[in-house]
C-alpha cells in the first residue's frame, strides 16, 4: 500500500487483478441495505460520477488539455436519451411512436423510443460530432486557451439547454424542455434481462452501472499503456519534440478529447435513465468543475487516485454534506442549509489537497516527479488548476 | 569565382545524384528581423554536411525550417524529390527527417525506452479501437516497437541497466544518447543533430564523431550537424555551409572553409 501511495507503477496483472476484486465487491454491496435505500441510490450516482470522472482523466490526466466544459458532454449525453427515450417528440409517426427494440412498456408510448443499448451508441456519436467541432478549431491553441474555450463552449451547451424550450422545430417541437425537464424518460430494458424499475430496486441500475465503470477502466488502463497513451504523454511533456518525432497533434489530442467526451456522454445517458428525466438545471458550470475536481483530488492521470476521487467527492456531496453534517451550522446558532454551501466546501477541499498533497491521492508517478522534483515544463496546468 | 566552391559531392557511394535535400532561396522573417536570407545549399546522400557559424546567425532557425516547426517566408525546401516547405512536423519526420535539440527535449517523466518508443509513433498503426481492444497484431506490434527501442536504445551505447529509467534521471551524456536514440527509431534518411557535443568532453566528442561515422555507413543516414566545436566539424564534415547573419557566406570542404576570409572574419573580426 504504501508503494501505492508513492506512486510506484502497478504491473497490468496487478491492475486486473484489483479491478476485479474491486468491482466485485462493490457489486455485492447493494445486498446488504434495502433495495431501495438511499446508499444504493448514492452508489449509483458515485459510479456514474467514475465513468465521467475517468472519462475526463484521459483529456485531463493523460493529454494534459485543460478542459473546463465538459459538463456539454454531460448535457449532449442527457438529452440524447431525452430525445430518442421518451415521448418528447409525441407525434411521431401520426402519434404511434417510433420504436426500436424497446422495452415493452416504451414500445407502446407515443415519440422516439430506442432501447439504452443504441441510445449509448447515438449518445456516442452525437457527443463524438460535438466534441469533434468544437475540438477542431480548439485544440490548435495551447494549455490556457482551450480551457478558456472549453469553458465556453460548456455555458453555450448550457445556454441552448436553458432557452431550448423556446426553440420550436418541425411540428412545434422543442429542442429542449428547459428548466421544465422532458420526463419520463425510458428505463433501461436490456435483452435477457427483467426490466430496471427505480420503483421496485435500484440495484439493477447500479450493477449496470458498475459494468460501465469496469469498461471506463479498462480503457483507461489499455489507453495509458499505448501507442496512443504514449502520444499524450509526450504531447503533454512537450509538444514541439513531440511534433519532431511524428506524432500528429490536432489528430492525437482530438482523440483525446473524443474519447473523454464519449464517457460524458454514455454517464449523461445512464443518469438520465436512471433519474428518469433530463433538466437544464443540472448543466451548470459548477458540474464541470465537480468533475474536474474529482480527478485533482485524486491525483491527476492516476486511474485509481481519479476513481477514488470521484467516489469521495460524489458521497461528499451526496451524504456527508446534506445527511451528516448538515446540522452543524444550526449549532453554531447559524441558519441555512449546508448544502448551498457544498461548492464552497469542494473549493476548500482542493485547497487542502493542494496544500497538503498537490499530487493527489494516489498520485501518478509522473505526475509526482513534476512536483516534487519540478520535472515538466510547457504550458502544463497542474498546480494552477482551480 | 574562386569561392564558395562548387564540390562535387564526395565519392561516398554511388547514386548520390540528386541530393537528398535540397533549400532554394530559403528566408524566414520575424516582423522586422530577418533571421535566414535567402540560403540555397544541397545535402547529398549519405554525406556529413555541417553548419556552423557565430551565435544568431540563423543555424537553429534554418533547421526549424527543415522539420517544419517554422514555415520558410520566402523559397522552398525539397527533401528526396518533394516539397516540404509547407508540410506539418509530423509528416515531414513520416517522410524521413528527424532530429534532435540543442537543449535536450526529452519527455522527462518518460523511460528512455518510452521515450524511444514514441520516436517510433509515426511507423506504428494501432489506433485508438486497437489500443483498446489490443488484438494480437497490437500485442505483436507493442512488442517489436518496445524491442527495436531497446536495440536502438543499445546501439547508441546506453547501459542497459538505465533502459527503463526515467529519462530525467539520466546523466547528460545518457540523455544525448537517448535524443539521438529517438531520432533514430523513426527511421530516418536525414537526421539533424543541433550541437550534439555540447557539454561533452574532448572523448566523448570524439566518440560521438566516430558514432555519426558509423551512422553514415551501417545505417546509409545522411547527417546534417549544427556544431560549435570545430575539431569535431572539421574532423567529420565533408562539406560545410557557414552562416553569418542569417546569410550563406561560404561553402565548401573543411580545408577551403578553413581558409575562406570571410569566415575568419565571422569569426574574429576584421583583422587592422
Amino acid at each position: 500500500m504504501s508503494a501505492l501511495l508513492a506512486g510506484t507503477p502497478l504491473k497490468g496483472r496487478e491492475n486486473f487483478a484489483i479491478a476485479v476484486v474491486a468491482l466485485a465487491a462493490a457489486a455485492l454491496l447493494p445486498l446488504f441495505f434495502d433495495p431501495l435505500s438511499n446508499i444504493t441510490n448514492n452508489c449509483i450516482l458515485a459510479a456514474a460520477y467514475v465513468v465521467m470522472a475517468l472519462g475526463l482523466n484521459i483529456v485531463v490526466g493523460f493529454a494534459g488539455l485543460l478542459d473546463l466544459g465538459y459538463v456539454a458532454f454531460y448535457a449532449l449525453g442527457a438529452y440524447t436519451i431525452g430525445w430518442f427515450a421518451s415521448d418528447h417528440f409525441s407525434s411521431v409517426d401520426g402519434g404511434e411512436g417510433f420504436h426500436v427494440a424497446a422495452g415493452e412498456f416504451a414500445s407502446n408510448l407515443p415519440g422516439i423510443h430506442l432501447n439504452f443499448l443504441l441510445i449509448i451508441v447515438v449518445a456516442v456519436v452525437i457527443v463524438g460530432i460535438a466534441g469533434m467541432l468544437i475540438g477542431l478549431p480548439t485544440l490548435r491553441l495551447r494549455g490556457d486557451y482551450i480551457a478558456i474555450v472549453t469553458l465556453a463552449f460548456g455555458e453555450i451547451i448550457y445556454r441552448f439547454a436553458i432557452n431550448g424550450d423556446e426553440i420550436n422545430f418541425a411540428e412545434g417541437y422543442k429542442l429542449t424542455n428547459g428548466r421544465q425537464a422532458i420526463s419520463p424518460i425510458d428505463s433501461i430494458d436490456l435483452p435477457f434481462f427483467a426490466p430496471f424499475d427505480s420503483a421496485f430496486s435500484l440495484r439493477p441500475f447500479y450493477w449496470f452501472c458498475l459494468v460501465l465503470v469496469g469498461v471506463v477502466l479498462l480503457v483507461n488502463f489499455r489507453l495509458r499503456d499505448s501507442r496512443l497513451g504514449r502520444a499524450w504523454i509526450a504531447i503533454r511533456e512537450d509538444e514541439v519534440a513531440a511534433a519532431s518525432m511524428g506524432v500528429p497533434l490536432v489528430k492525437t489530442k482530438l482523440l483525446a478529447y473524443a474519447t473523454g467526451a464519449a464517457f460524458g456522454g454514455i454517464s449523461g445517458a445512464f443518469l438520465g435513465s436512471y433519474l428518469t428525466s433530463v433538466n437544464a438545471n443540472n448543466f451548470t458550470f459548477g458540474f464541470s468543475i465537480f468533475i474536474l475536481a474529482m480527478i485533482i483530488l485524486g491525483g491527476l492521470g492516476s486511474i485509481w487516485g481519479v476513481a477514488i476521487g470521484a467516489i469521495l467527492l460524489s458521497f461528499i456531496n451526496t451524504y456527508f454534506i446534506p445527511d451528516v453534517f448538515n446540522t452543524v451550522p444550526s449549532k453554531f446558532g447559524l441558519d441555512f442549509d449546508l448544502t448551498i454551501l457544498n461548492f464552497g466546501i469542494f473549493g476548500f477541499l482542493i485547497l487542502l489537497v493542494m496544500v497538503l498533497r498537490p499530487q493527489g491521492i494516489l498520485p501518478e508517478r509522473r505526475r509526482a516527479l513534476e512536483l516534487t522534483e519540478g520535472v515538466g515544463a510547457g504550458d502544463a496546468i497542474e498546480v494552477r488548476t482551480p | 569565382m574562386s569561392t564558395p566552391v562548387e564540390m562535387p559531392p564526395p565519392a561516398t557511394g554511388p547514386g548520390s545524384a540528386a541530393p537528398l535535400l535540397a533549400t532554394e532561396h530559403v528566408s524566414k522573417t520575424f516582423g522586422g528581423l530577418v533571421a535566414v536570407n535567402d540560403v540555397t545549399f544541397e545535402i547529398p546522400e549519405r554525406s556529413i554536411v555541417s553548419i556552423i557559424g557565430p551565435n544568431g546567425a540563423g543555424k537553429t532557425t534554418f533547421f526549424n525550417m527543415l522539420t517544419g516547426l517554422y514555415k520558410p517566408s520566402v523559397g522552398r525546401i525539397v527533401f528526396d524529390g518533394k516539397d516540404i516547405s509547407r508540410t506539418r512536423p509530423d509528416r515531414i519526420t513520416t517522410l524521413g527527417i528527424a532530429r534532435t535539440f540543442q537543449n535536450i527535449r526529452l519527455f522527462a517523466t518518460m523511460s528512455a525506452v518510452e521515450n524511444v518508443m514514441v520516436g517510433q509513433h509515426a511507423r506504428m498503426k494501432a489506433g485508438l479501437i486497437g489500443s483498446i481492444l489490443r488484438p494480437p497484431k497490437v500485442r505483436r506490434e507493442e512488442r517489436d516497437v518496445e524491442e527495436k527501442a531497446r536495440e536502438m536504445l543499445s546501439y547508441v551505447g546506453l547501459a542497459k541497466s538505465v533502459h527503463d529509467e526515467l529519462a530525467v534521471n539520466l546523466s547528460y551524456g545518457d540523455q544525448r544518447r537517448v535524443e539521438i536514440a529517438r531520432a533514430l527509431a523513426s527511421d530516418p534518411r536525414l537526421l539533424l543533430l543541433d550541437e550534439p557535443t555540447a557539454g561533452m568532453n574532448p572523448q566523448e566528442s570524439d566518440r560521438l564523431t566516430a558514432f555519426m561515422r558509423r551512422l553514415r555507413d551501417e545505417r546509409n543516414l545522411t547527417i546534417l550537424l549544427i556544431e560549435h566545436d570545430m575539431k569535431v566539424v572539421m574532423g567529420v564534415s565533408e562539406r560545410i555551409t557557414v552562416l553569418d547573419h542569417g546569410e550563406k557566406i561560404a561553402e565548401g570542404d573543411p580545408i577551403e572553409v578553413r581558409a575562406n576570409p570571410l569566415v575568419v572574419e565571422a569569426y574574429l573580426g576584421k583583422q587592422g
